[in-house]
């Protein structure tokens, strides 16, 4: 079998259909990101007070210079200190949870890993809530410490896991989530202790446990950037290791990637997404689980694509959750929005895991 | 090209291989043969700088195998593993494309000649047709030959085989060996593979080292090494060494073990009463 040599046309007809595949992201990029922008506008529209949409959109139009309408001083608190802080927040929170859910699954090469899962935002949210009751909550140089005590526990739960789930040198697929959850379950019950020692009302409990963007706006975005931004540039750093580190760890090795350090550097980064969300919105599940498994259907697994349109859809999902959490009860009282994120993701989840294991695809 | 210098080799405290010495040589063509659990994926992963030496050492171009770092080492040799598990449902085309890790840019983007190696890996593994079929749907010797197209994208110096073709069918093994067989003698390729089909061995093979209770029981050309007293000392197994009246090429034929390699077999005398 002796190879001819390539024709030019043959090596055009690839580029070219490569070429495709990169006009589809490009496009894919496209609507995800203005419908993350509009959804961001929508969300400011939609709560108890009733404003209309005109005059939001007036009131945005304003702040850039182009209209000279202004709301009430009540509206203006509403839509921009409230309703719009709280979205950018959502979708930042999302977006930071859905690329920590990327970088998990192809890195453990596990389809149920993600920070829930495997009890990394519950570490993360430990570590905030431990800060807390200690009465740490000074920033350095700028920084706020919170985000760095769920780092710590993000960090400390990993490793517990990943100890816990290792068996002869090797980490056990089916014994991840089981540690994942076991961990998890642990420090959930601690955090209620601590939380309850210190006299604090359960909805401080149930803020870290079941996550909620309730009461938050731009201070805790400012919170959130650094480390979010610090994760997300970690992990675009290692995108194309992440394809080949999802072939496991001899072919990684064969394929010249340094597996040890890329492998350390990718947890390190999933975990600065983790705990820059979770130290904001508390533990949300299933955003990091089921965001990256629809985008993987849609966009393929190359995982420098995934990652972005993964934190686009995630920020996209979250902030319609949120908005769900606050309308959702006739009362008027707000729904932690981690209910409606596992009201949501579960069965959709049980969806894909009885569709897509038969064909051994994600 | 690569130099073993009494190197001992195993998991902990249990000894696989022990005080290995040889060297292999730009273009040579290397069989490593030996019964199972003789060593020979140990040695495969420890020259592929995957299993570190307990003792002594392993150079690749006079530097040690372990200081060489990933990507020069990829750059140097490619390896094909065993088992080939993917996943993720990358195209054949991505995976393959994956080869040519260790000789992009860090951040760079796909290059024309990066491209065009893939292309032409998967045109000589006849894998052309598989290119934008996803990885986890292909058949399992399809994914073999995907892998082996992904390691010639590396465009090394050594391709290193182990037990790579065991999943293949008569003619897609055929197909791989006379690959590695052009490549070897037009570009000077080294091919090292471990493998334990004898007459495969013994048809492209220029050198055997042979691997028993953890040593190297043997090591030197074909001719020399592929005889019937050797293989059937290492295999416990009386074997029988000929040259094929057709192709000239040797081939070995293993003999009942019950010793009574002359009687009849028990359906012909049947069928003869």
């Amino acid at each position: 079998m002796k190879a001819e040599e390539l024709s030019a046309l043959e090596i055009q007809e690839t580029w070219d259909r490569r070429r495709a595949g990169s006009r589809r992201f490009a496009v894919t990029l496209a609507v995800l990101g203005l419908s993350l922008a509009a959804s961001i506008g929508l969300a400011t529209a939609i709560g108890r007070l009733d404003l209309g949409w005109g005059e939001i959109a007036q009131a945005f139009l304003n702040k850039i210079g182009l209209s000279s309408f202004t709301l009430d001083r009540t509206g203006e608190v509403i839509v921009f200190h409230l309703r719009f802080s709280r979205a950018v927040l959502a979708a930042l929170v999302g977006a930071c949870l859905a690329g920590a859910g990327v970088i998990f699954q192809g890195l453990l090469r596990n389809p149920l890993a993600d920070p829930f899962t495997i009890g990394v935002s519950t570490g993360a949210a430990f570590g905030a809530a431990l800060l807390v009751v200690l009465g740490i909550e000074g920033a350095f140089w700028g920084l706020s410490a919170l985000p760095l005590g769920a780092l710590a526990g993000a960090l400390a739960a990993l490793v517990a896991v990943l100890i816990l789930s290792r068996e002869e040198g090797r980490i056990r697929q089916e014994s991840l989530v089981l540690a994942g959850i076991v961990v998890s379950t642990f420090l959930s019950a601690f955090i209620s202790l601590i939380k309850s020692l210190d006299e604090e009302s359960l909805s401080a409990i149930v803020f870290w446990i079941m996550g909620s963007f309730s009461g938050r706006g731009w201070v805790h975005v400012g919170f959130l950037l650094p480390y979010g931004l610090a994760g997300l540039v970690l992990a675009a750093l290692n995108y194309r290791e992440l394809d080949i580190l999802a072939l496991g760890e001899e072919q990684s090795h064969y394929l010249g990637v340094a597996v040890s350090r890329t492998r350390l550097q990718l947890l390190l980064a999933a975990s600065l997404l983790t705990a820059a969300a979770v130290s904001v919105s508390g533990v949300i599940g299933f955003v990091g689980l089921v965001v990256p498994h629809l985008i993987r259907i849609l966009a393929g697994p190359s995982h420098g694509r995934l990652l972005i349109l993964a934190a686009l859809a995630g920020g996209l999902t979250l902030i319609w959750a949120d908005v769900l959490s606050r309308v959702i009860l006739p009362g008027g009282q707000e729904l932690p929005v981690g209910v409606v994120t596992a009201l949501l993701g579960g069965p959709f989840f049980f969806y894909l895991l009885k569709t897509r294991k038969g064909r051994g695809v994600w | 090209m690569i130099r073993v210098k009494a190197l001992s080799l195993g998991y902990g405290a249990r000894a696989v291989l022990e005080d290995l010495n040889f060297q292999v040589d730009r273009g040579e063509f290397v069989g490593i043969l030996g019964p199972n659990g003789s060593g020979k994926s140990t040695l495969v992963n420890a020259l592929a700088g995957l299993l570190p030496p307990q003792a002594g050492a392993i150079e690749l171009n006079g530097q040690d195998l372990q200081s060489v770092a990933s990507r020069v080492r990829a750059q140097t040799m490619a390896v094909v593993p065993q088992s080939n598990e993917i996943r993720f449902p990358f195209s054949c085309m991505e995976v393959v494309l994956m080869g040519r890790y260790p000789r992009r840019r860090r951040l760079g983007t796909l290059t024309p000649e990066d491209l065009m190696a893939g292309l032409r890996a998967m045109r000589q593994t006849t894998t052309e047709h598989l290119q934008d079929r996803l990885v986890t749907e292909v058949s399992g010797g399809e994914r073999q030959r995907v892998v082996i197209a992904r390691a010639l994208a590396q465009e090394p110096d050594i391709l290193m085989l182990d037990e790579a073709t065991s999943s293949l069918d008569v003619r897609k093994k055929l197909e791989i060996f006379e690959l590695c067989q052009a490549l070897n003698r037009e570009k000077n390729l080294t091919v090292l593979c471990a493998i334990h089909d004898l007459n495969l061995a013994a048809m492209y093979c220029r050198r055997l080292i042979i691997l028993k209770d953890d040593r190297m029981v043997e090591d030197g050309a074909t001719e020399l090494v592929f005889t019937s007293e050797i293989l059937s000392a290492v295999f416990e197994t009386p074997m029988e060494v000929a040259r094929h009246p057709l192709s000239g090429r040797l081939y070995g034929v293993m003999l009942p073990l019950s010793g009574d390699a002359a009687a009849e077999p028990e359906i012909l005398k049947a069928g003869v009463s």
